[in-house]
């Protein structure tokens, strides 16, 4: 089984963050990404206003994944796309996760996890609308992918329901591809989405925005053929008598995100029911040690680069705690020598000025005392005689000896003339 | 007096514009961007557009582009018709221009992605 310090699940711009500065802060990495390429929901945000925090530029969503991608590529972090996560087991010093892809099922170990799965759109299912349930009712973020990444258009005339941001976006994007866009519901007194985009993608395209209104019907057998609107009171009960039917081929939703959550709620990861995230500290570890949560995860941003710098926070510390972990290789000694301590060096720390004490097995004349690194003597120093009784000491510098996992120290005597 | 609600950044800043041409004064913004786009919102309005051009690639049927700079607003919808014209079939990266010039307008209309430079 293949192990690494951190496996990243994730491959949008939170997952790319967090791989990167785990990466950079010593952690050996894994990526992993359902989707075929990296970026995560950036790939179909076409729009510009990404990055102007982070790079002081307006960057189209592809460009602002595409300048991480290619950091991330310069990193050369192992990366798995077309690869789910199905499932984490706790083991006793991390986690053992489960991966399907074309190769078949795999499993691979970290001892630290980054949950950078962004989050998912609310459907039909959670808001309540009455009638059938014929196609062309479908989320913004749906609209999106169609337009944006197949080049389909997913509607000819359509009501927006919702006034968050993707809807927002949809209706100036469907607009200029030629769709009517009868115009905007939104339940609440004032709208969701930011004030700019409420000009800049309805009052310049002239679609109206009807505040205090929502959908309260459907009509259609195939494919949706209208859509009943109703206005509703402050507490968002349609108000009887006050119903108009609208023909429209699509009902696009724009009512909302919830953070993805399905592994951590799988590992009991505990979390917040007002961000229905995690709950985390300040490095963003969550309430079981060694995993993370960063992104739209971990709460819904509306703004990419904070979604980056999350990641950052949660990739940079996951390496920290692995580097807390202790990362130990044995110290063996031949059959010459009666014991020696340490037995054991972690790796994680400083060992330059180790002190190392050890003992002859037997009284040895003209002998020379090596430590052998896979065979090889990488330090080696002469002794008149050795005796069980006396206890040697050496200040050994252990760190320059460019040690891994699976170096094999050990430490013998050799002696030149037994006579 | 004319209200504005300024749309370069997220902060969306409620501007209130006095007076005309050079005696025009600004307030409301956070920053300077406020006052050049209330400037440019009384004079000439601009935009940019972002959207996608067709492609000869199955696997990439679409590719996302904008205009290099922003356009006036009331030549959006012309823009789109000359970028709906174009069928990219040769592998380019972002920034690469698919169209020069659009419509003499000074302004390219260019590649967002570099995703077809990954097709195999
Ligand atoms: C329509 C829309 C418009 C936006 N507009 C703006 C804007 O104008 N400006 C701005 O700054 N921000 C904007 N945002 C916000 C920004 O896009 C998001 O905040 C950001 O993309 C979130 O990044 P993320 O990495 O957390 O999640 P995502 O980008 O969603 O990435 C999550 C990734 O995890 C993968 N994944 C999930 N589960 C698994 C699993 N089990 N196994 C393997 N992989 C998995 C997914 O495939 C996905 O690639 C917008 C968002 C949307 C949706």
């Amino acid at each position: 089984m293949k192990s690494y310090d951190v496996v990243v699940i994730g491959g949008g711009p939170a997952g790319l963050a967090a791989a990167i500065s785990a990466k950079q802060n010593g952690a050996s990495v894994l990526l992993v990404e359902r989707e075929a390429r990296l970026g995560g929901i950036l790939k179909q945000c076409i729009h510009d206003g990404f990055g102007l925090v982070r790079f002081k530029e307006k960057l189209s969503g592809p460009e602002y994944a595409e300048r991480f991608t290619e950091l991330f590529e310069e990193e050369k972090i192992d990366s798995l796309t077309l690869t789910f996560v199905t499932r984490i087991e706790k083991e006793k010093d991390g986690f053992r996760v489960v991966l399907v892809n074309r190769n078949g099922v795999e499993a691979v170990f970290t001892k630290a996890l980054v949950l950078a799965t962004g989050c998912r759109e609310r459907t039909a299912k959670q808001v309540m609308i009455h009638g059938t349930r014929p196609s062309g009712v479908f989320t913004a973020g749906t609209a999106q992918h169609f337009t944006n990444l197949l080049g389909v258009m997913p509607a000819k005339k359509c009501v927006i329901l919702g006034s968050g941001d993707i809807g927002l976006i949809m209706a100036r994007r469907l607009t200029l591809e030629g769709a009517e866009v009868l115009g905007v519901y939104e339940a609440k007194s004032t709208p969701s989405g930011l004030t700019r985009n409420i000009h800049q993608c309805l009052n310049d395209y002239n679609i109206p925005l009807h505040l205090s209104h929502t959908v309260t019907r459907v009509f259609g057998e195939d494919r949706l053929t209208a859509v009943e609107i109703s206005r509703v009171d402050e507490r968002m009960t349609p108000i009887e008598g006050t119903e108009t039917i609208i023909e429209c081929d699509a009902l696009i939703l724009s009512v909302g995100l919830i953070p993805e959550n399905e592994l951590a709620e799988a590992l009991s990861v505990k979390l917040d029911p007002r961000t229905k995230g995690p709950a985390v500290n300040g490095q963003l570890m969550t309430s079981i040690d060694g995993i993370f949560s960063c992104g739209n995860a971990l709460h819904v941003n509306d703004l990419v680069d904070y979604v980056s710098e999350s990641g950052e926070i949660a990739g940079k510390n996951a390496a920290l705690y692995c580097k807390a972990q202790r990362k130990e290789i044995d110290i063996s000694i031949s059959d010459k020598l009666l014991y020696a301590v340490p037995q054991k060096l972690d790796l994680n720390k400083d060992n330059s000025k180790t002190t190392l004490y050890f003992r002859s097995r037997d009284v040895l004349n003209g002998c020379t005392f090596t430590i052998k690194k896979d065979g090889e003597p990488v330090f080696s120093k002469k002794y008149a005689f050795l005796r069980p009784p006396e206890m040697e000491n050496l200040l050994i510098d252990f760190s320059s000896m460019s040690l891994n996992e699976n170096s094999k120290i050990e430490l013998d005597i050799e002696v030149k003339n037994n006579a | 007096m004319r209200e504005l609600v300024c749309i370069v950044c997220p902060r969306g800043c409620s501007l209130t514009i006095e007076g005309e041409g050079e005696g025009i004064s600004v307030s409301g913004n956070f920053c300077k961007k406020g006052k050049d786009f209330a400037v440019s919102e009384m004079t000439e309005p601009k935009r940019t557009i972002c959207t996608t051009v067709k492609t000869a690639y199955p696997q990439c049927p679409v590719l996302p582009v904008k205009v290099s700079a922003d356009i006036p607003k009331d030549k959006i919808f012309e823009v789109m018709a000359e970028i709906n014209k174009i069928t990219v079939n040769k592998k380019i990266a972002r920034g690469d221009a698919v169209i020069e010039n659009v419509l003499g307008l000074n302004v390219d209309v260019i590649a967002t992605s570099s995703m077809l430079l990954k097709l195999d």
